[in-house]
């Protein structure tokens, strides 16, 4: 269980996927405008790696590996079916949203598809490969991928709402200052990064 | 009333003030870094140097031309409801090409890009054209939008990547411009090379750096085109 968790705090906190490793910035930095729609995509983003981090964990352990049902190394299709996982749980969340939640639908706009191209999702699941981590511990990297991802977008999104209030050079309005805090953001998580996770 | 018959509008090919405006306006006006913000993660990861920016730009002009014919092509055949998963098998398809490609005619590019090359399936840029564009519009046009946005995307890379490997180590394409080195090709001489004081810049090879001169760059982009700045 402790396992689990310093799993938990180190995808979240340390190997951040938006701020150690850059994943999902094209969500992250068109839909960071408003706390809100963050917050939407956010919830979004744990639900998609929360479901498609333990769906491509079985399809890499039985279907892809020597040990599975096919019984030879088929890891050259792992791109096509990890994608293709992806996509189908994507549309489901969109067709989901679409019909109980029209208003974050309309919010999320061209966005919600996106989340199938959000590298974070894509990035996670290869991670996971690359770590050969079990089943429980794939949960424990999806979820806390997630929340990590989830807790960056909504501090940007905190703080370009604040700095709406502040005197910024025009052409550096909104975008700019958006790249910048992401850049400094970045470079105090690279800090993280130092701390030992035995620790935890 | 079965025979009404839906009749569509022919219009010939032509190169006008329309196509062109199709070809250019992802240079300027709609970029897809700088004004859309599509595709940044690749922009981060591949720009620590300029050869891997440049085959990384001609990969991305090919898949992102190729993909809007050929979803532009299919578009009255493809169910609205699975239209995510079609595309995302001819963008892998493509990828598949381009990376095997590579694997056959520039293998050390292919071993050094080997993972960005994959994401560019996971390229924002790619798909969101898809979306917003081929799936609405005849081949032809299709064809030029995709052609301007990898083109407009290409040129930012290698603009974010020559600051990034200019100032971090001092090089352009791989070779010494400035700073103290064994093989400079600027200056040659015994002591000292061209600027041999110059110290690469560490920084500018993370990731942070690249989060930085973007925001430059848009800056830089915005004051000399004033119509896109952010006035919400």
């Amino acid at each position: 269980m402790g396992d689990l968790l310093n799993i938990f705090i180190k995808s979240a906190f340390i190997e951040n996927l938006a701020l150690a490793y850059f994943l999902g910035m094209c969500s992250y930095l068109a839909v960071s405008k408003t706390v809100k729609t963050a917050f939407g995509l956010g919830l979004a983003v744990i639900f998609v790696l929360g479901i498609t981090m333990p769906i491509n964990w079985v399809i890499n352990t039985y279907l892809l590996g020597e040990n599975g049902i096919f019984g030879m190394d088929l890891t050259f299709l792992r791109f096509i079916l990890f994608i293709a996982v992806i996509a189908s749980m994507v549309q489901l969340v969109e067709m989901v949203v679409e019909k109980y939640s029209p208003s974050l639908y309309n919010s999320l706009g061209i966005f919600l598809p996106l989340i199938t191209v959000n590298c974070a999702i894509l990035g996670g699941s290869l991670f996971m490969v690359s770590k050969e981590y079990n089943f429980p511990e794939a949960v424990a990297f999806g979820l806390g991928g997630g929340f990590g991802w989830f807790l960056a977008i909504i501090a940007i999104a905190a703080i370009r709402e604040k700095i709406k209030y502040s005197d910024v050079p025009a052409p550096m309005r909104g975008l700019g200052m958006a790249f910048l805090l992401t850049g400094l953001m970045g470079m105090a998580f690279m800090g993280l990064m130092g701390i030992d996770p035995a620790a935890f | 009333m079965a025979d009404i018959a839906v009749v569509e509008k022919k219009e010939a090919i032509k190169f006008g003030k329309k196509e062109r405006k199709l070809l250019t306006d992802p240079l300027d006006d709609n970029n897809p870094i700088t004004v859309q913000v599509l595709g940044i993660c690749s922009a981060l990861a591949v720009t620590t140097g300029m050869k891997n920016a440049a085959v990384m730009a001609v990969a991305v002009v090919f898949v992102c031309l190729f993909s809007n014919v050929i979803t532009s092509a299919l578009r009255k055949r493809i169910p609205k409801q699975v239209r995510m998963i079609v595309q995302l098998v001819i963008i892998a398809t493509l990828v598949t090409v381009v990376e095997l490609t590579l694997k056959a005619y520039a293998f050390e590019s292919y071993k050094q890009l080997s993972v960005f090359i994959g994401l560019i399936i996971t390229n924002c840029i790619v798909m969101g054209r898809l979306e917003a564009f081929a799936m609405a519009n005849r081949p032809y046009e299709s064809a030029l939008d995709g052609l301007g946005n990898g083109i407009g995307y290409g040129i930012i890379l290698l603009i974010v990547a020559f600051f990034r490997e200019f100032f971090g180590k001092g090089e352009i394409f791989g070779a010494k411009i400035i700073g103290a080195a064994p093989e400079y090709i600027v200056n040659t001489a015994a002591e000292g090379s061209w600027m041999g004081w110059y110290q690469g810049n560490n920084l500018m090879v993370l990731f942070p750096s690249a989060m930085f001169v973007i925001a430059v760059l848009i800056w830089a982009h915005r004051a000399w085109n004033p119509k896109l700045v952010d006035i919400s």
